[in-house]
């Protein structure tokens, strides 16, 4: 019995010591998304710390994922990247560790404190944010209907009759409400509170009729840049970094709107009930990957903008292609004259309730 | 008969029976060990069955209905809001009292964040009415203050709100039916239960749709698999067997591929549309719209539950003796007469079997649909996966999930009744 009990207590060592020096799970949407981040902050990291990451591509589900880890009490990942809502959520149903921005993150080159320099990009007490896309349209510029005309609009996608074919969007009442309403002529400061009444979201879907029929919805980013490839739509919204590829990096006849393009957020949490070693070990990492140089390095590899104002003068040239990556950033001057800025608390509270009516809208 | 023949006769009955009463005893003890031996040898199968079977489906069961997490953050609240009555104005003094008291300790745990937005599922807003009210409570100094009532209408106006407070009080018990009500478009509201908005209503109608849809399927593949099946095991075993390949074949293609594969080929650039602009069937500008919609769904999902279909059929063909076709045309009967009559009546524990399985696999089907569906070809598995994994509205994915089930069960019975579940075949 006794022996079997120093057995156990061996065993149990000898795992825990492996773990601790082992390797860290770090969960992301997978694709050119983790590919750059794994050659912007992962390979630096593990050269540094001698700690192996592993990629884990399931972000998509993510809280889902760690509520059921959570509920089982056995939470297998260290650090997550989700988007902004998500991260909201985290927060909120307790899965995701509170973190003190200026005393756990790296601060500016210049000294401001990192709270100060992600600014209103904190959306919850456990984001650190990452990254600033956008959700946007391409169009193909080889539709011979058009006469030569180019959409510069954002209500150019619901103009049928100078823009005809097939767009993309995405099967959820994000974004296309607020779409739909800025295009019903409601100003841009009143969207939300318009959406919030029964009147304006039937003003939305009333929009959306317009268009319904000559729309295929989706629900992967890698959707519309296939759809556009192949000349199934001749307009869709999707990430920019997806264009970016589309367009520089596979040279297919599409170009960008930008116009009322919405700026959405993806950083990282950390989940609860990590052991006080790992949770410290996700925090080393958070701290080294975080910092300006970092988030600037990213932004070589993926046309996303970092999330620090104090990267931004940082960015350089794509590592492969050696083209300046400024100009194709969301938020570069010419492609931000008109923005949209998405509002995630909004969000958190009126998705259920919308979502219900999106998907009885969609099914009529 | 002499005496002591009679003892002796008695002796060795006796003996007898102590010999007997041995023997059933031995029998039982091996029978038992026989039982324990066989129940050692299952346990693994069991256990896998429990693990993985049936305790997920309980819990699912269990989750369809359960509801303790408002009596539980706020079980002061909900302990004095029973006494209060709905009609006479917002509730006491004494009840925000009670909840500041309840939501400092829920701040501290960090549960009532989780608590707005399980009510959020019963009125928007409310997620952001208990984010907001924590950040304050925090600060809060519970047994120093006064004032309550007015300090939490300052946090929120919802706190103001005497429907919110119907609700939290609605919404209160362990248990609720609200999940269930939600999932065939009704709704629980203080005055009791309605239909939902006409806006609101889904689950009935993609309940409808998947019951449909699968049937449709399910007939298309036994149209397609019977003759098929009918082939193959009606030749010879060499060609046979290669036939079957090409039934299996796809089989054995991942599921991914096989969906993607009908997009290339039904999309409307696609090499179907391509063909016919070609011939000049349809004009290049109105090519026909054949995925992405409920005919896409249905002609990907009958292509891949094929085999299902196929197979159980031509295991049960390949026993019907061939020569009782025969005897039914040497008595006189047409092709048709014996087909019908002789041939059909032996092959339906197949269609049995190949209807069940394709059914069955089609109603819970979500992959196929969720690519190829658009819109009108989604399936309520959709919705399922939906609350599941994005909404987190678990207790409405449960309650689908649970309606899902039950329906099947009742098919299932009355297959049973109708056709007599003992005369499927597998092979």
């Amino acid at each position: 019995m006794r022996i079997n009990i120093i057995l156990l207590a061996l065993v149990s060592m000898v795992l825990s010591v492996t773990v601790a020096k082992a390797d860290m799970t770090i969960v992301s949407w997978g694709g050119a998304y983790t590919k750059s981040q794994t050659l912007a902050y992962h390979e630096p990291y593990t050269a540094k710390t001698g700690i192996k990451i592993i990629n884990d591509d399931s972000a998509a589900e993510a809280v889902a994922k760690l509520r059921a880890m959570n509920e089982a009490g056995n939470v297998t990942w260290d650090v997550v990247d989700v988007v902004g809502s998500d991260a909201i959520r985290l927060c909120d149903e307790g899965l995701a560790l509170e973190i003190d921005h200026d005393n756990q993150l790296a601060a500016a080159p210049d000294g401001t404190s990192a709270s100060e320099d992600f600014g209103d990009l904190i959306v919850a007490d456990c984001f650190v944010p990452q990254i600033v896309y956008s959700t946007t349209f391409g169009f193909r510029t080889d539709v011979d209907q058009w006469g030569g005309k180019e959409p510069d609009d954002i209500c150019d996608v619901f103009d049928l009759n100078t823009f005809p074919g097939k767009r993309s969007l995405e099967k959820r009442p994000i974004n296309n409400m607020e779409w739909a309403l800025l295009c019903s002529g409601v100003a841009k400061a009143d969207v939300y509170d318009v959406l919030e009444t029964e009147e304006g979201q039937s003003m939305a879907f009333a929009k959306l009729d317009e268009i319904k029929d000559s729309v295929i919805w989706w629900s992967a980013g890698a959707d519309t840049p296939q759809l556009l490839a192949d000349g199934e739509v001749v307009m869709g919204s999707t990430y920019n970094g997806r264009l970016f590829s589309l367009i520089v990096e596979q040279n297919q006849p599409v170009k960008m709107m930008w116009d009322a393009q919405v700026y959405d957020l993806d950083g990282w949490i950390i989940p609860t009930g990590l052991s006080p070693e790992r949770q410290q070990a996700a925090l080393d990492y958070l701290y080294f990957a975080t910092d300006t140089q970092r988030l600037a390095d990213q932004a070589k590899y993926i046309s996303y903008g970092p999330a620090r104002a104090s990267s931004a003068p940082l960015v350089g040239k794509h590592a492969e292609l050696g083209i300046e990556m400024g100009p194709h950033m969301p938020t570069a001057p010419d492609n931000a004259k008109n923005i949209f800025v998405y509002n995630f608390t909004w969000w958190a509270d009126y998705r259920d309730d919308l979502d219900a009516k999106w998907n009885a809208w969609l099914a009529k | 008969m002499p005496p002591f023949f009679l003892k002796d006769n008695i002796l060795t009955e006796s003996k007898q029976i102590v010999h007997q009463h041995d023997l059933q005893k031995s029998l039982k003890r091996s029978q038992v060990r026989q039982k324990v031996n066989a129940l050692l040898l299952i346990s693994p199968l069991l256990l896998f069955i429990l693990i993985t079977f049936v305790f997920p489906i309980a819990d699912m069961l269990f989750r369809s209905v359960e509801n303790q997490i408002v009596s539980r953050t706020l079980p002061g609240t909900i302990e004095e809001l029973s006494k209060w009555d709905d009609d006479s104005g917002l509730p006491s003094e004494q009840t925000y009292f009670l909840l500041a008291k309840d939501l400092k300790i829920a701040v501290e745990n960090k549960t009532h964040t989780r608590l707005g937005s399980r009510l959020n599922y019963e009125m928007s807003g409310i997620a952001s009415t208990f984010r907001k009210t924590g950040r304050s409570i925090k600060k809060w100094d519970i047994d120093q203050e006064i004032n309550y009532k007015e300090k939490f209408l300052n946090i929120d106006k919802k706190w103001g709100n005497i429907e919110f407070w119907r609700l939290l009080k609605l919404y209160s018990p362990k248990v609720t039916s609200g999940y269930f009500l939600n999932a065939v478009d009704l709704i629980k509201t203080t005055e009791g239960i309605s239909q939902r908005d006409e806006t609101e209503r889904i689950y009935l109608f993609l309940f409808q749709r998947t019951i449909y849809m699968s049937v449709l399927i399910t007939l298309l593949c036994l149209l397609m698999g019977y003759p098929v099946a009918y082939l193959i095991s009606s030749l010879p075993l060499k060609t046979a067997n290669l036939l079957l390949i090409f039934v299996l074949l796809p089989f054995w293609t991942s599921l991914l591929v096989r969906t993607s594969a009908w997009k290339v080929l039904l999309q409307q650039e696609g090499v179907i549309n391509d063909i016919l602009v070609l011939v000049g069937l349809v004009g290049d500008l109105d090519r026909l719209q054949l995925i992405n919609n409920q005919f896409g769904t249905i002609v990907a999902m009958t292509h891949i539950l094929l085999p299902f279909m196929i197979l159980p059929l031509y295991s049960v063909m390949k026993t019907i003796p061939e020569s009782y076709v025969k005897a039914a045309k040497s008595l006189g009967a047409n092709e048709w007469t014996s087909f019908r009559r002789v041939y059909f009546p032996q092959s339906i524990p197949g269609v049995g079997a190949g209807c069940i399985l394709v059914f069955i696999l089609s109603i819970g089907y979500y992959i196929t649909p969720e690519i190829v569906g658009g819109t009108s070809g989604t399936f309520i598995s959709n919705r399922i996966a939906y609350h599941i994994s994005y909404s987190l509205n678990w207790g409405l994915g449960a309650a689908l999930a649970s309606i899902l089930l039950v329906a099947v069960l009742i098919l299932y019975y009355v297959y049973d009744k109708i056709i007599g579940i003992d005369n499927v075949k597998l092979g």
